[in-house]
Parts: structure tokens; C-alpha cells; sequence
């Protein structure tokens, strides 16, 4: 299967999905380089998370085709998804960490199930991503129920990195952090895809993040990709809702 | 890119220049190759003790995770502590600042994995336990006087009665359980007169049966058998019910709008299954009686006549009494237990499992010890 590696990961071609009879994605397209940090936005409820949800196989679609890694998801057999999803990373909106194991069992767990290492290694390398995302190894034995907000996203993002993965989907890593620990996690995010080669696609509402870490950023709406591109085209454009998002109140005063 | 297993290529190799070692890493140093990668980190830091400065050539390692990073890294750090300096050359650039990233792990020290064992640890869970028994037992107490001190609210008109989630859980309860209770009380009641018959005849006494069916199922078939089914089925949700609730805050929310849980949550499920058990325990007799008496007439040959003019002279108005003012009693233990441990959720998914099942057999075991407390004072005053 060594086929050479084309520059784009996640191909999205004419997807369509819907529940009974609403269409939240008509005839989407959508394309995720290599390397890139892609930044997903759009209003509450146009279906950022119906379409990462759609990408990683959680939600059937009616129509069109996923491609990751140049494998079409749909005709994959079972142990080409599996190679697929083992690289991989998801972090979800509210964490989704297991409540009955503790924050190092969590992280452990990918790696637990699909490489055999040692125990001490297990042990090192899942304290040394916990301290990466900025925690320290003391909440190792702490229960997701006993943890804060900020650090339950942290527990997730080291969980979702601990495979090393290629791509990682981050459903609004950074809401619900105080603007530092969202610097953090930004400045992470950039560390980790200029030295790992990752691709991330990030829906996030933080312009902030937007700003310092999107190399792209796609916009959703009406069931379609009505932009994408670097912060520059989103600035310069003149579609009523980019304007209203990028360069509305919230925004200046964010940006001043 | 799958990871290309049969590269033949070492990941790691050593060679000895005087006292200098050089170390010469290569291919993939990832997540995949990690298992082969750490014996061979283990066995480069263990060098001869002449060895003054190591350098690590990284130039021809063509794949760095943190994986790879953290082994570079624990290598460096046991080479210092063996006393020899490591410099690593050649590492790209690109792979910089993952280095960095890594070289603060792991300097403190992790919690333990805390492992319990040996006699200490044996006499500690003992204890434990025995503490969590009493804590149990107390739990169930202050439920208890909870929903007392609300029901009294409620009918001095300090509380408001939830008429409207009452008769809601009413119908989930009773109505919802009839036709489950009805098929498994007829059941019961064939199963009885069978081996009642079955063994009787031997001695003649066929028409002894009736007796029995009528004593066992209106004193203490009938009531325990629907009691265990109830709260295996409604107790249970109860607990499962107000844990999740519990868990996600929803209780937390309503007190702080001011109102009390106990009134709001509590109080209208304990009234809907002291309402409900009586009720069921009825029709579970009554279907009881009728799966017996079919029985007994298809099987033991006692018609429908015989068989109710028999019933009539074998059982009082006391029989039925017995079994009928035990329920709402019952139904009352079901539901203070249920309840109570809805309220004693933790955050996980695993302490609510726990939590109904406790609910389930403690209910049960608390049914069965109160049944026996009734035919101690039933014996007692003669009935």
C-alpha cells in the first residue's frame, strides 16, 4: 500500500445529509491538505458538527463520497477503517472521556489497545502528553466527574494525541478556557503541526484562534462551503454573514 | 502510509571511538516502531563505564513522534545520570521544538499507581465495607425522614403536591406493568397448583390444594413476587432515573432555583409505587388464583365449582387482608431505597451501574426481611 501520499487527506465530494426531512449538508465539497490547520466556522446549528461527524463515520450520509487518507470510507473494509481511524485523533466538544477509568487510563487507553509497549513506557509517554496539553502528572488518578471544564478538554486532547495521529478533529477546543489556557492550547496545536506534520480541522468559534493558528478557514452555511481560504479572503470579502462574523463588533474588539 | 514493517535497517546503532560513543539513529523513530526502539534505548544507555561524551546522531532518522522524542530524551537523561554527557547532532530543525516539548515531561514525579494488596490491604477493604454497610444504613434513614418531613409539608400546604407527575409516574409503574405481572403471577399460580396436585395426590388430599394455593398466594406469594418484580423493574429506574440526573447536574439546577428535589423528584415517585404495589399485588393474586384454579381443573380434574366452594371454606377476609396491608409497607422500602441510591451517584457511569444494582438486591433483601418481621407479628397476634 505504498502508494504515494497525494497532498490532500480529507476529501469531501457532493455529501448530502439530513435527518427525516431537513438536508443540513446539500451537496457539500470540501478539501483538507496536508499539514494545514483548517479552521471550521459557520453559525449555531448549520452543521459544523454534523459534517465532522459525517467525516469520522457517526452519522450516515445519503449522498456524495469521504475520502481519508485516499480511502473512501464507505467501501473500506473493516481493517482498512480501523488502519484509517488508528490515525486518527478526535477531540470531542464536551471531552467524551471515559467516566469510570482515571485521566491516565484514559490516555492510556488508545495505546493500551493498539501497540504493546511496556508499562513503563505506557506510563512515561501518557504523563508526558498530559504534560504537553499543560497539565501536571498529579491529576494522573483523578475521575473525569472531579475535574474542571478547562482540564477535561486538556484530558480529551491528550487523549485524541495519543496515538500520534496524522489528523486530528477538534470539535471547539478552545470554549469553555480562559483566553490564556486557549493561547496555550492554540500555541500546543501550532507546536504539535509544525513538528508532527499534523492536519487539523478545527471548528471553533474563537476568532482568536481563527487568527494566530488557521492556515485556511472554511465557512458553512446553508448547507455548503460558501468560503474558504486564509484570514486575508475572509477579511476582504464582502458575503453579509463574513463580514457580520470577521470584521462585526465582536471582532474589532477582539482584534484591538 | 501504512508502517513499513521489514526495514532491515537498525534503529539504533553503536560504536565506540575511544571514550566517545557514538549512537547512530535511523528510520522511523514513531509510535509504530516504539516497541523495538525502547530495549535498544535501554541497551545504548547502559555503555562501559570509560565512556566520557556521547553523541546521538540523529541525521538519518527520517520520522519523529513524540513517541521517538520522549525515548531521545529518556536516553539523554539516563546518560547523564550514568554520568556522561550526551550531545544529540543532526536532529532537523523541523523536529526542534518537539524536543523541547518533551525534555519538561516526566521531571517529577508521577502518583504512584496506587495497587492494593498483602493483609493490610485485605483488612482495609474489611473495614471498608463494614463502614460502608453502616453509611448504607443511614443513607436510607435520612431518606427516609427526607420524604417524611416533605410529605408533611406538602399536607399542611407549606409544599405543593405534584398531582400531575404523580399520576405520570402512576402510569408508568402500575398501569405499564399489569399485563407483566398478570402473566407472570398466572404463571406462578399454574406452577403451584402442578406441583401441589403432583405431590398431594399420593396421599389422597388432591383438594388440599385449593388451601394452599389460596393461603401461599394471597399472604405471600402474591405480594413478593410482584414486590421483587417491581423493583427490579421500577426501582431500578428510579435510581437509574435520578442518578443521571444527579450526574448531570439537573438536581443541582433545581435547587438552585429554589426548589426542593426531594419534593419535586422524590415525593411524587414514592407516592406513585405506595399507590401502585397494592394494586398490582391485587391483580397479581387474583391472576394467580385463576392460573391455579385453571389448573387445578385441567389438570387435577377440581371444577371451577368445587374449587371456589373450597376456596371459600379454606380462606378468611384475614388471608387477603395479610397480604394486601403488607404492600404499601413494601412499595414504601422499594421506593426510600430506589431513591436514596439515585441520590448516592457519583460522577461515573460505573457508580450508577453500581448504584442500581445496590438498589435492586437491597430492596429485595429489605422486602424479604420486612416479610418475615410481618409473619413474626402476624403470628403473634393470631391472624
Amino acid at each position: 500500500m505504498a502508494h504515494p501520499e497525494s497532498d490532500v487527506v480529507i476529501r469531501v465530494r457532493d455529501l448530502v445529509v439530513g435527518f427525516g426531512r431537513t438536508t443540513v449538508l446539500n451537496h457539500l465539497d470540501l478539501d483538507v491538505k496536508r499539514g494545514e490547520i483548517l479552521g471550521f466556522v459557520g453559525g449555531s446549528g448549520s452543521g459544523k458538527s454534523v459534517l465532522l461527524r459525517t467525516i469520522i463515520g457517526l452519522l450516515p450520509k445519503r449522498e456524495g463520497k469521504i475520502e481519508v487518507f485516499g480511502v473512501d470510507l464507505e467501501n473500506a473494509n473493516a481493517k482498512e477503517l480501523q488502519a484509517v481511524e488508528r490515525r486518527w485523533g478526535i477531540l470531542f466538544q464536551h471531552g467524551a472521556l471515559f467516566s469510570s477509568l482515571t485521566v491516565r487510563q484514559n490516555v492510556q487507553f488508545p495505546m493500551r489497545e493498539y501497540l504493546d509497549l511496556s508499562e513503563r513506557l505506557l506510563e512515561e509517554v501518557a504523563v508526558a502528553k498530559l504534560e504537553m496539553v499543560g497539565l501536571h502528572a498529579d491529576v494522573c488518578e483523578k475521575y473525569p466527574s472531579e475535574l474542571s471544564g478547562g482540564m477535561t478538554k486538556r484530558v480529551a486532547l491528550a487523549r485524541a494525541l495519543a496515538l500520534d495521529p496524522e489528523i486530528v478533529f477538534l470539535d471547539e477546543p478552545t470554549s469553555g478556557l480562559d483566553p490564556i489556557s486557549a493561547g496555550e492550547s492554540d500555541h500546543l496545536i501550532k507546536t504539535l503541526q509544525r513538528t508532527l506534520g499534523l492536519t487539523v480541522f478545527m471548528v471553533t468559534h474563537d476568532l482568536d484562534s481563527l487568527h494566530t493558528v488557521c492556515d485556511r478557514i472554511a465557512v458553512l452555511a446553508e448547507g455548503k462551503i460558501i468560503a474558504a481560504g486564509p484570514m486575508s479572503v475572509m477579511l476582504a470579502s464582502e458575503h453579509p454573514w463574513l463580514k457580520a462574523y470577521f470584521r462585526g463588533e465582536i471582532a474589532r474588539i477582539s482584534r484591538n | 502510509m501504512y508502517p513499513e514493517w521489514g526495514l532491515n535497517e537498525p534503529l539504533l546503532q553503536s560504536t565506540v571511538e575511544g571514550e566517545r560513543l557514538r549512537l547512530a539513529a535511523a528510520g522511523s523513530w514513531t509510535v509504530d516502531h516504539a516497541r523495538e526502539l525502547e530495549p535498544l534505548v535501554d541497551e545504548a544507555a547502559r555503555h562501559p563505564p570509560a565512556i566520557r561524551t556521547v553523541d546521538i546522531d540523529m541525521g538519518q532518522v527520517d520520522k519523529l513522534d513524540t513517541f521517538g522524542a520522549w525515548l531521545l530524551e529518556r536516553l539523554r537523561r539516563s546518560l547523564a545520570v550514568e554520568g556522561s554527557e550526551a550531545r544529540i547532532v543532526g536532529l532537523p530543525d523541523s523536529y526542534r521544538a518537539l524536543l523541547e516539548e518533551v525534555q519538561n515531561a516526566n521531571s517529577g514525579r508521577a502518583p504512584p499507581n496506587p495497587g492494593g494488596g498483602g493483609l493490610a490491604g485485605a483488612l482495609d477493604l474489611v473495614g471498608r465495607t463494614m463502614a460502608e454497610v453502616g453509611d448504607a444504613f443511614l443513607v436510607i434513614l435520612e431518606m427516609f425522614g427526607a420524604v417524611g418531613m416533605s410529605f408533611v409539608r406538602v399536607f399542611t400546604g407549606f409544599g405543593r403536591m405534584r398531582v400531575t407527575s404523580v399520576v405520570h409516574h402512576l402510569d408508568r409503574v402500575c398501569w405499564r406493568a399489569v399485563p407483566i405481572v398478570l402473566l407472570i403471577t398466572f404463571l406462578i399460580g399454574c406452577i403451584i397448583a402442578q406441583q401441589g396436585l403432583f405431590h398431594f395426590r399420593r396421599f389422597g388430599a388432591d383438594i388440599f390444594v385449593v388451601d394452599m394455593i389460596g393461603i401461599l398466594v394471597l399472604r405471600e406469594v402474591g405480594v413478593l413476587l410482584v414486590c421483587i418484580m417491581v423493583a427490579g423493574r421500577s426501582g431500578s429506574a428510579y435510581t437509574a432515573e435520578l442518578g443521571t440526573m444527579k450526574m448531570r447536574e439537573e438536581v443541582d439546577a433545581l435547587r438552585t432555583m429554589g426548589f426542593d428535589p426531594i419534593e419535586v423528584l422524590i415525593l411524587p415517585r414514592i407516592i406513585a409505587i405506595v399507590i401502585a404495589v397494592p394494586m398490582l399485588t391485587f391483580l397479581g393474586a387474583m391472576a394467580a388464583l385463576y392460573g391455579g384454579g385453571l389448573v387445578a381443573w385441567l389438570y387435577g380434574g377440581i371444577s371451577p365449582d368445587i374449587f371456589i366452594a373450597r376456596l371459600r371454606e379454606a380462606i378468611s377476609v384475614d388471608h387477603f387482608l395479610v397480604g394486601m396491608i403488607k404492600a404499601p409497607f413494601m412499595a414504601l422500602i422499594i421506593g426510600i431505597v430506589a431513591c436514596a441510591e439515585g441520590f448516592q451517584v457519583k460522577g461515573s457511569a460505573e457508580s450508577l451501574g453500581a448504584q442500581t444494582t445496590t438498589s435492586v438486591v437491597k430492596s429485595i433483601f429489605l422486602v424479604i426481611v420486612l416479610d418475615g418481621l410481618f409473619a413474626m407479628f402476624f403470628a403473634a397476634i393470631g391472624k
